[in-house]
């Protein structure tokens, strides 16, 4: 029985890959263990070895070629004694599918679609590019590279520390090339030592320095929170402004794709939570250019949450030589007039995609992409509900204590009389992530819930 | 227990004379570089008489701010630092201009020393707009960028951390500075005290660690927290050297500051300081100290007292006069009455200050 070779998955988040280079050649024989092909991710050039014995019968993918999704045969392994013309049978049978099966959709967004015409919900210009910039492709990891490189070249007293931030170009690799061009004073590789090393960074912002802590992800930022909470956020009010913390603690906050309970938690909550710290939770590549070099900026410490689902998507960001968001602007991506939904990091997801599929449904929603959590936007929120009536907000987060319950509580506060439909909001599960792959799936929000949850503020079900 | 830990515990309890303390600091510094300089300094009558001076001004201050306490002038926590005053006057003595100084909650005594106007501490203790942080730190939250005093920290064991990144902003700087951070025996058996060690040894990093060991954490002894009750060892997995120091008499913690600032200058990395000390008094303001006996305070005030011992030192030599030195006591009590007045005559923050520098 001829073997087949699948393009592997070497990353948790990794959906394809290039096939940089083939090592063995067809008819070449191969033992368990021997290097077979390289393949690159965004993140690094990987080895592929084989685990079965036996002859190279037929390479499907050629090197060099790109995106090649996970789980793709690659090749055909023969066994001793079969000829060709079984790879050749093997290769045209449809590869094992390796996936666990996906839940069942919603109820009611299996339901019939609404009658009704497509409705208008733009695509919104940011007010911050103005019409006629040149545009150009990013990913999120270019764009918060570039963004760290271009405020380091500005400023000598910007650097950057973290595990494996220099030598190793970064875990998820956003301090890619930083440490070639600003050598190791500037580009720091540090023990895994989050609590000491948040507070050494601390302690150098104090002094007037104006560190970027790399978080390898935000989870094992809970051994430094005293020093981000306690040290940096409180100090300027308890030293009556005489010295603050300009400071950028960043790194990936959020699930990734099934690393579980410990590794999948979004603290945007915990940290809005404070006052004497900024939140900056951004989606497109813009917001992590335009935001990240903001944060540098910024005398005060800044939470910086970045999604690693979203390092490797790419965007149109502007070309241009410094390019600055302003934080606690919340950008409409999206205008509509039916609903408004407000999002933000890797929510908006969710959120432009349900808003596509409401607009064929002939529902027309307006998207807000917050781009910060602290300090809140509220007021461009609340434009939006006074226009639309009706409010859904969509996050990856517990829905306890949440931004969203926040929001929901601002928008009665202070728009109360526009509402005609109670606030709805789409989250996370109130459970730990758990790592099986259905269930996975289903404690994270979808588009089918945030459909779901417009259909019912507008009472379309 | 090791017999050189048991000198040690004793080292505080027993009558020691200036020169029999040489000895003892050689044989306490283990692991330090450099130890051909004298375990105990040679004071000129000038520095006797700045010691006598500062360590007093410190020792009024304090009694007053319990007095200030005790009328409900003063709110919340209290930690005084009677008893220790030699240990941050000695360092005060040896650094130079832009070292950095940082220290927990129990931190009147080094603002002070860092030349700060005892009416802007007093003023903070009693929460006025006159106050160090215009009233809105208190008296364990105080800090000063313009004498590069980086608090006052209430967490245990955060200036740790925090007094590293000082020194590391010095190296990045190339300034040429020294910080100085400040915990006690208590806050040494905290985990970021390790992750700080080993990231200043490993970068080199010019730190002084300055361990108070007034041999209580709150109500629990050395003996019952740590492992180990050398703390001037502390550093040895990491390489640091450290010596244990008689942190009652100040010419010995100038001495061993000396020694450990110039390690530190000269790139050599941080450098440990066990100050071996005692505090008078509870270790906040309502705390009775019942964990230990009377005789055990009585023995070290009698026996050990910082500000005696010059007294009688520059008695003994003739450096001054009983009168002499009446007339510095009265000198002090009127600067410490003067920034009482203030503190307590000074009006409280503006309401409007309730939502000033919370941002930039
Ligand atoms: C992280 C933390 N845990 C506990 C406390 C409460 N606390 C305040 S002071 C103290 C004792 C510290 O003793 P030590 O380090 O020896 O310093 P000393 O008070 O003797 O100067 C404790 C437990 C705190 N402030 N911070
Ligand atoms: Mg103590």
């Amino acid at each position: 029985m001829p073997i087949d070779i699948l393009m592997p998955a070497l990353s948790p988040t990794m959906e394809e890959g290039k096939l940089a280079k083939w090592l063995k050649a067809e008819g070449d024989t191969v033992t368990a263990g021997d290097v077979i092909a390289e393949i690159e991710t965004d993140k690094a050039t990987m080895e592929v070895e084989a685990v079965d014995e036996g002859v190279l019968g037929k390479i499907l993918v050629a090197e060099g070629t790109e995106g090649v999704k996970v789980n793709e045969k690659i090749a055909i392994l023969l066994a001793e004694g079969e000829d060709a013309s079984a790879a050749d049978a093997a290769a045209s049978a449809p590869a094992a599918k390796a996936e666990a099966p996906a839940p069942a959709a919603p109820a009611a967004s299996a339901a019939a679609p609404v009658a009704a015409a497509p409705v208008a919900s733009e695509p919104a210009e940011d007010p911050e590019v103005p019409a006629g910039t040149p545009m150009k492709a990013s990913t999120v990891r270019e764009a918060l590279r570039d963004a760290m490189a271009e405020e380091m070249r500005r400023d000598g007293d910007v650097f950057v520390m973290g595990e494996e931030v220099a030598e190793y170009q970064g875990a998820y690799k956003i301090t890619q090339g930083l440490l070639d061009e600003f050598g190791a004073k500037r580009v720091i590789d540090t023990p895994i030592t989050e609590h000491g090393f948040a507070g050494l960074g601390v302690g150098a912002a104090m002094a007037g320095l104006k560190p970027i802590v790399e978080f390898m992800t935000f989870n094992f930022a809970m051994q430094a929170i005293d020093h981000i909470i306690n040290s940096a956020a409180k100090t300027l009010y308890m030293s009556g402004g005489q010295m603050g913390a300009p400071i950028v603690f960043r790194g990936p906050n959020g699930a990734a794709a099934r690393v579980g309970a410990q590794h999948s938690q979004d603290y945007a909550s915990w940290y809005a939570h404070i006052p004497g710290l900024k939140v900056v939770q951004p989606w497109s590549a813009a917001d992590a250019k335009g935001l990240l070099k903001a944060a540098i900026r910024d005398p005060n410490p800044v939470i910086f949450l970045e999604n690693e689902i979203l390092y490797g998507q790419s965007f149109e960001i502007p070309d241009v030589e410094d390019f600055v968001l302003p934080i606690g602007k919340a950008k409409i991506e999206r205008t509509g007039s039916d609903v408004t939904l407000v999002s933000w990091g890797i929510g908006m997801t969710y959120t432009m995609k349900a808003a596509d599929e409401l607009a064929a449904m002939g529902i027309s929603a307006e998207v807000i992409n917050l781009r910060t959590i602290r300090p809140l936007d509220i007021d461009t929120v609340l434009a939006s509900v006074r226009k639309t009536g009706r409010v859904v907000t969509v996050e990856e987060a517990y829905p306890m204590c949440s931004v969203s319950s926040e929001i929901a509580y601002q928008v009665q506060e202070k728009a109360f009389d526009y509402l005609d439909a109670p606030i709805l909001r789409v989250t996370g599960k109130d459970v730990p992530m758990p790592y099986a792959a259905n269930l996975e799936k289903l404690a994270l929000p979808n588009v089918g819930e945030v459909i779901d949850a417009v259909k019912a503020v507008t009472y379309t079900a | 227990m090791g017999k050189r830990q048991l000198e040690m515990r004793e080292m505080a309890a027993t009558k020691r004379t200036s020169s029999g303390a040489g000895a003892k600091a050689d044989s306490r510094s283990r692991g330090a570089g450099d130890n051909s300089a004298p375990a105990i300094a040679d004071f000129s009558k000038e520095q006797e008489l700045h010691a006598y001076r500062e360590m007093l001004l410190i020792r009024r201050f304090e009694e007053k701010a319990g007095q200030l306490y005790g009328m409900g002038l003063i709110g919340g926590f209290c930690h005084l630092y009677i008893g220790q005053e030699a240990v941050v006057v000695g360092m005060q003595m040896a650094k130079k201009d832009g070292d950095q100084m940082i220290t927990g909650y129990r931190d009147h005594g080094h603002m002070l020393a860092m030349d700060l106007d005892p009416k802007g501490v007093m003023a903070e203790l009693t929460g006025r707009r006159g106050g160090l942080s215009k009233g809105k730190g208190g008296s364990m939250h105080m800090f000063s960028k313009e004498k590069h005093f980086y608090g006052g920290h209430g967490i245990v064991g955060a200036q740790v951390a925090l007094g590293t990144g000082l020194g590391f902003s010095n190296k990045y700087r190339e300034n040429g500075n020294v910080a100085m951070a400040f915990f006690g025996d208590g806050a040494s058996n905290q985990g970021q005290v390790y992750e700080s060690f080993n990231m200043a040894q490993l970068w080199k990093l010019p730190v002084v660690y300055v361990i108070e060991n007034n041999k209580y954490g709150m109500g629990t002894s050395v003996e019952r927290s740590s492992a180990t009750t050398d703390l001037s060892q502390r550093g040895a997995s990491f390489g640091i050297p450290g010596e244990q120091v008689d942190g009652m008499d100040v010419r010995a913690v100038l001495a061993a500051s000396d020694r450990a600032l110039e390690h530190c200058r000269s790139g050599k990395g941080p450098y440990i300081l066990e100050m071996v000390t005692y505090r008078y008094r509870g270790h906040s303001m309502s705390d009775p100290a019942k964990y230990r006996s009377k005789d055990e305070v009585q023995k070290m005030r009698t026996e050990h007292d910082p500000i005696e011992q010059v007294r009688k030192r520059v008695l003994d030599a003739n450096w001054a006069t009983e009168e002499d030195l009446k007339a510095i006591d009265k000198d002090v009590r009127a600067l410490v009455a003067e920034s009482a007045e203030f503190a307590q005559n000074d009006p409280e923050p503006d309401v409007s200050e309730l939502y000033t520098d919370i941002l930039l």
